[in-house]
């Protein structure tokens, strides 16, 4: 009995009217831990109460700790008839079970009802006291951390990152149980949401388990999912990636001698390259133009499974990069060794992060991914949730095998979805495939901070772009090409991957959002039917996703995509699939060519001529976009391409980077101008849509970037300005005679819009940028699709910008001036830049680049963040608007990024869990659909904002909205509505704590009258 | 292909300054799309290149107008916008929201003063709302305002204006507005007649303020029920007692000549004054002889158009004499041995004097 819970009902305010003869309301309330339940006195006639209760005290051990939410029921007293609910308020205690984060909850808390939303308010405070247990058969798990976040936490440092974590419980949906048609529709509700809490506070607590046998003490990228599989049941998932965090106290905390010469001395000479001679080809090979078509880049391997209901299919998609194998020499050899050895003893070398420590990745191989369709059946035995633990086991097995293929060990950025119609259901992972510094992965092997360097097996900034696999024995056709950057090692020329912008990565201009859009019309079909339809459709589906993420990618002149996501979900007649990434250029990567578009008839003139038309359109559309996004690929002298490879390359390091500047242009390609445009066939009038549906994508207006990472490329100067929001649209496609056509251009047409509104909504921030813009696509039912985005608009500063923009001449100079005053502000996010001004800059600036060189530790970095909060907390204060103290409820920021502009985070408070359903029976009261969930979303904001502020908190960080579908049936008068979030929270720097939050939302139903 | 649902919520509630006027001013939907059109929304940054015409507006403003509905159940108890939870609306924007959602249109105030603020008066808003060309919905919503401000405060203790602000978090301005209007609602005051119809609301805003102030229960004793909102009773009893000064003939010869003695040569309309004192003199006190009967109260502005501004105005007194005139007539009375009730004259005067000024306009 290892824990003492205590709460106190302090004071109700805004309490609804319960009596309508006095207008007021004798409220009282219930709290409820486990089994055990306590009363508050009733406190007559009034709509602003005063309990201030005694301290109820339950004494519970601490797995129910972990479990259990405390439950607080507000009611109203009634003498002759039952007592009327008001509302109720679930806190997940879980966040005081840790012994560094909050110790006291108080505060507000919203009362929310099903049916009628938030309630008034209520005053509780709550404490845990919990007692040292030693037991080591102890099922609970206290003390681990869970974050949201997938990278390392800012005020942390990761001293071991030992791997993938899974589980997942299965229950049945209360909402589907006989008894469910004689409770009421509250009850039913509340049900669900009981359970929801109790399945997620089970699984975080196994997820611990795990994680304490593996000796972490944290979980980071912590990614929770419901299926909401209706008959069969109700499934609560969660990945994450388990690791051994230490807590940054300050700046001391760093130890000097990580930085001290000897070390590095010793260190140097490892990373030199070992084996000079491989170079003396790369420049002298000539660099063909090729026409290079993309369908082979992708391979589709399909498993027919034994068993008649489980049809699997899993597509895979792997985009080649990097170089190394019998190239990379010995010292490779060796790294992919230890690398293997560290990641065999593990079944899945996985890791849900998309950011690391510099250093951390050596390659990326690229994406893979791998679906599966499986028909659903009933859960008989809640308990052993074997069946769903193997489909995904074996999906894993196979994201695995594709990352071999690759030459990879590991699979980075991995995450897992699923999507459900009926009784079919797609489950889908992606990851990159990647080759990792064993060096993070091993107990005992890092010391110090020899753990946070960054390992010179290749300059930083280029090393990860370079093919981990086999030059003679490609997992696929792709075309290589030698770095741009080292000229030592092959690159691919493009590189898809699921994961952020590498903090070493070296980028030319801005990055942009690019998602591919597609909709495909199937039969309906029953159970096995639908799943054979569905499993034929899909490798078509990720052909033409991937066909038009390349073309767009191409279109705006970039050569790599990063935090990739595709997103396929079924509906009754239809599939829908969305891609988003940000694309960019990586200055590694060969330039990319343009489109070129290719008749099949070329003897008709009049076509002749309009292809040529739509030639010019797309050239020029290329043109501008290189404009807008600042992609200006440095142009090299020509007498310099002429000289022959200097030495110097072959010295030691510490030279090299003195010689940098002369060193680094001598091997730039001569052909970066037409190589190996794409062709574009057009052989019917398919061909032609798609080529239009290339072009009507709008670029931002003016003022606006919008990305899906969590930084975008090429802006650093951030503002504090952010404003994150949730944006839901549902549209009935009113055609009956529905065709693929159509269907694609209406769906294009409804993200587009989206997207403009949301440009137009924000146009006050300008300039600004959509950071982390999240799209999720439903069908909830027939012809209807709808699509919810949610992503952060933080503005920045213009000034600083165009300055940067502004003289190409000098832009490496500018640059790495800039980003010198922002790289006090945002180290970890931005250290990228000085990297990557580096190839370029000019001798000033030897110094400079030479100290990166050498390995700036990780640690210093950080340390500078901490030099520099004054100056990012004076920034700050010198844009935001000033705030009133004197107001009693506290500004919560909330963001889906880790961090927050011009603040620190000093705190993680823990993550908060939430599930919630709301329905109404009156609905035009609550101003139709659109004003029902409007008045939902805003009511999820703002329960997410109070319990962080009761933690004493001030910001809630990695807020994710992972599900959002909305249902209405007209002809049952209904309508359900379902959204799923999570997200941790953090505070500024003037407060003392920071949180995290991970909420998950309702489900409403509604009844809808229509006349 | 319809957009069934579309909303946008942000974590920090947004509301476009410009959508929220012309929701303010009770345009629909499309009425307020058409005016953003013309008024060039699109044009402005953000809004990119061939957006759909009226499209992104309609759904922006769709938005915004839930955004403000929902918000409209809050802004009928101000206090309450502080400490709800379910909007995040910075404090400064908070104070703008409720000041311009309190805000009213001066002509359409204008119309209502006087009236009595009850159920008959909303239903002929139409009439009001035609004459002045504002919008019905916006006529209500005044109306409501109006009303809810009157309810809340007319049972109050203490002075009206920071019961208002207390309230309603309105700014100084316009809660000493809000006050003329609970004043002029609570007392009647007929404003409707045609001779009135060239004072504004300003006007009657400026004489309710002077009435408040000294001739309420408040003015002499700050711990009274509604006493901001009824006139003193006792107050209005005595004024009987100023008959006197018209009644006695030698108090009227005696306070004409040490009037007209100190006035002349100093203000041009000399001799009409001295012809028409009596008159005049006769006018003001049996105005405040009458003010014990309700009816007479009520039209205490049109009595004193009629027996004072409008002899004047025939005779063409430029401002300044009148002021004169003024100070002299209430200042000569203290020098009548036979007049006893100075304070009483003075608290009279003072205010009629004070409106009288504010009245004399064309």
């Amino acid at each position: 009995m290892p824990g003492k819970l205590k709460v106190k009902i302090v004071a109700g305010r805004h309490l609804p009217v319960m009596d309508r003869a006095s207008d007021l309301t004798d409220a009282f309330v219930e709290v409820k831990f486990g089994n055990t339940t306590f009363k508050t006195d009733v406190y007559p006639k009034s709509l602003n109460p005063q309990w201030n209760s005694e301290w109820f005290k339950f004494e519970v051990d601490d797995e129910e700790l972990q479990d259990e939410p405390l439950q607080i029921t507000v009611l109203d007293h009634d003498t002759y008839s039952a007592n009327d609910a008001i509302g109720k308020v679930y806190i997940d205690i879980d966040p005081l079970l840790y012994s560094e984060a909050a110790t006291v909850i108080s505060g507000w808390f919203p009362i929310y009802d099903t049916i009628h939303g938030i309630r008034g308010e209520i005053n509780v405070v709550v404490k845990v006291d919990l007692f040292n247990d030693l037991n080591r058969f102890r099922q609970s798990s206290c003390g681990v951390k869970f974050f949201c976040t997938t990278s390392i936490p800012k005020c942390y440092r990761a001293v071991v990152i030992h791997g993938f974590v899974e589980e997942l419980v299965v229950n049945e949906d209360p909402e589907y149980q006989w008894i469910d048609r004689i409770r009421t529709p509250r009850a039913s509700n509340e049900a669900r949401q009981r359970l929801i809490s109790l399945m997620s506070g089970e699984l975080q607590r196994k997820i611990g388990l795990k994680v304490l046998e593996m000796r972490g003490n944290a979980v980071v990228g912590y990614l929770q999912c419901f299926d909401l599989e209706g008959e069969s049941g109700l499934v609560v998932r969660a990945i994450g990636t388990a690791c051994t965090l230490d807590k940054l106290s300050s700046t001391s905390a760093f130890l000097p001698a990580c930085n001290s010469p000897s070390k590095e001395m010793k260190e140097i000479p490892f990373n030199e390259d070992p084996n000079p001679n491989t170079h003396s080809s790369g420049p002298s090979t000539p660099l063909k133009n090729q026409t290079y078509s993309f369908s082979p880049s992708k391979s589709y391997s399909r498993q027919s499974s034994s068993s008649d209901t489980d049809l699997s299919l899993t597509p895979k998609t792997g985009m080649g990069s990097g170089s190394a194998g019998k190239e990379g020499g010995p010292f490779k050899a060796l790294l992919r060794q230890q690398t293997q050895s560290a990641l065999e003893q593990r079944e899945f070398p996985f890791f849900t992060l998309t950011s690391f420590p510099p250093g951390f990745l050596v390659h990326v191989g690229g994406v893979v991914s791998a679906r599966s369709v499986k028909l659903l059946d009933r859960i008989h035995n809640p308990d052993e949730p074997e069946t769903r633990d193997a489909w995904w086991a074996e999906i894993r097995q196979e994201i695995k095998s594709h990352a071999k293929a690759l030459g990879c060990h590991a699979v980075v950025g991995y995450s897992e979805s699923t999507s459900i119609c009926e009784e079919v259901c797609i489950l889908s992972a992606s990851g990159t495939a990647a080759v990792l510094n064993p060096r993070f992965l091993q107990d005992g092997t890092m010391e110090g901070c020899l753990d946070q360097r960054i390992e010179e097996t290749s300059p930083a900034g280029c090393g990860f772009c370079h093919i981990p696999y086999d030059e003679l024995n490609m997992p696929f056709p792709a075309h290589l090409t030698y770095c741009y950057n080292c000229r030592k090692q092959k690159v691919p020329d493009v590189l898809f991957t699921t994961i952020d912008l590498p903090v070493e990565a070296m980028v030319i201009g801005k990055g942009c959002l690019i998602q591919a859009r597609l909709c495909r019309l199937k039969k309906k079909a029953q159970a096995e039917a639908n799943a054979t339809v569905i499993s034929n459709l899909l490798p078509f589906m990720e052909y033409e996703v991937h066909t038009q993420l390349m073309n767009k990618l191409k279109l705006r002149g970039m050569n790599a995509l990063f935090g990739l996501r595709i997103q396929i979900s079924v509906g009754e007649n239809m599939l829908v699939g969305l891609a988003s990434a940000t694309g960019v250029y990586l200055t590694a990567l060969p330039t990319p060519g343009g489109i070129q578009i290719a008749g099949k008839t070329p003897n008709d003139g009049t076509y002749e001529q309009h292809i040529s038309h739509m030639q010019k359109k797309i050239n020029d559309t290329i043109a501008k976009n290189k404009e807008i996004y600042e992609i200006n690929p440095p142009e090299i002298p020509e007498e310099i391409i002429g000289s022959p490879i200097p030495e110097p390359r072959q010295r030691s390091k510490l030279l090299r980077s003195q010689s940098e500047s002369s060193d680094e242009v001598t091997e730039l390609d001569l052909s970066h101008g037409k190589k190996d445009a794409f062709v574009l066939e057009i052989d019917d009038t398919d061909a032609m849509e798609d080529v239009h549906s290339l072009l009507t994508d709008a670029p931002p207006p003016p003022g606006f970037y919008s990305c899906n990472t969590e930084i975008m490329p090429g802006i650093n100067n951030w503002t504090p300005e952010i404003q994150m929001f949730t944006s839901v649209r549902v549209s009935r496609l009113s055609n009956i005679t529905l065709t693929n056509q159509m269907l694609n251009k209406n769906f294009n047409d409804l993200c587009e819009n989206l997207l403009k509104s949301l440009y137009f909504k924000l146009r006050s921030m300008i300039p600004c940028c959509l950071c982390h813009v999240n799209f999720t696509v439903a069908l909830p039912e027939d012809e209807l699709i709808q699509v919810a985005v949610t992503a952060v608009a933080i503005t920045f500063d213009k000034n600083q910008a165009l300055q940067t923009s502004k003289v190409p001449a000098e832009k490496s100079l500018q640059r790495a001036s800039t980003d010198n005053e922002e790289q006090l502000q945002f180290p970890l996010e931005l250290c990228s830049d000085p990297l990557a001004s580096q190839p370029f800059s000019p001798a000033k600036e030897v110094l400079e680049s030479a100290s990166s060189h050498t390995g700036i530790p990780a640690a210093q970095r950080v340390a500078s963040l901490d030099k520099a909060s004054p100056l990012a907390e004076g920034h700050a204060r010198h844009r935001s608007v000033p705030c009133s103290t004197n107001s009693t409820v506290t500004v919560v920021k909330m963001t889906p990024l880790s961090f927050i502009p011009g603040a620190k985070i000093t705190k993680y408070l823990g993550i908060i869990n939430m599930f919630f359903i709301r329905e109404t029976t009156s609905l035009r009261e609550e101003g139709g659909v659109s004003g029902f969930l409007h008045a939902f979303i805003a009511e999820v904001f703002a329960m997410v904002r109070a319990h962080v502020a009761a933690l004493g908190g001030n910001a809630v960080v990695s807020y994710i909205m992972k599900q959002c579908v909305f249902m209405e049936n007209p002809n049952k008068n209904q309508a359900q509505c379902l959204v799923n979030r999570e997200g941790p929270t953090e505070e500024e720097s003037t407060d003392t704590c920071k949180g995290r939050k991970e909420c998950e939302t309702g489900d409403g139903e509604t009844e809808v009258r229509r006349d | 292909m319809t957009n069934d649902l579309d909303i946008f919520v942000g974590n920090t509630t947004l509301i476009d300054e410009e959508v929220y006027q012309l929701w303010l001013d009770g345009y629909s939907v499309s009425e307020a799309v058409s005016q953003r059109l013309r008024a060039g929304a699109l044009e402005q940054p953000g809004a990119g290149p061939g957006a759909g015409p009226g499209a992104v507006l309609h759904s922006d403003t769709l938005d915004h107008y839930r955004t403000c509905h929902m918000l409209e159940r809050l802004l009928h108890a101000p206090p309450k916008l502080a400490h709800q939870l379910l909007f995040q609306i910075p404090p400064e924007r908070q104070a703008g929201l409720i000041q311009r959602y309190y805000a009213f249109d001066e002509p359409f105030v204008r119309e209502l003063l006087g009236k009595k603020l009850s159920k008959g008066t909303k239903k002929d808003l139409d009439d009001v709302s035609a004459k002045t060309g504002i919008t019905l919905k916006s006529c209500r919503r005044q109306f409501d305002n109006f009303k809810r401000v009157f309810k809340a405060v007319e049972e109050l203790r203490g002075p009206l204006v920071d019961n208002i602000q207390q309230h309603f978090l309105l700014p100084d301005r316009l809660a000493r507005d809000y006050a003329a209007i609970v004043f002029f609602a609570n007392s009647r005051f007929e404003t409707g007649k045609k001779k009135l119809q060239y004072l504004s609301f300003r006007d009657f805003a400026a004489c309710a303020q002077h009435l408040i102030q000294h001739w309420t229960l408040g003015a002499v004793d700050s711990h009274v029920d509604d006493m901001d909102v009824d006139l003193d009773k006792e107050f209005l009893q005595e004024l009987k007692e100023l008959k006197v000064l018209v009644a006695d003939k030698d108090l009227l010869d005696q306070h004409k000549s040490l009037v007209c003695t100190a006035l002349r040569g100093k203000i041009s309309v000399y001799n009409e004054m001295e012809t028409n004192f009596k008159n005049l003199s006769r006018g003001l006190v049996n105005i405040a002889c009458k003010l014990t009967h309700a009816k007479d109260l009520r039209d205490f502005f049109v009595d004193l158009v009629e027996k004072f501004i409008e002899p004047c105005k025939a005779d063409r007194w430029p401002p300044s004499d009148m002021r004169l005139f003024l100070t002299q007539y209430t200042g000569s009375a203290h020098a009548l041995d036979a007049f006893r009730h100075q304070a009483l004259w003075d608290r009279y005067m003072n205010t009629v004097t004070a409106c009288l000024l504010q009245m004399y306009h064309d």
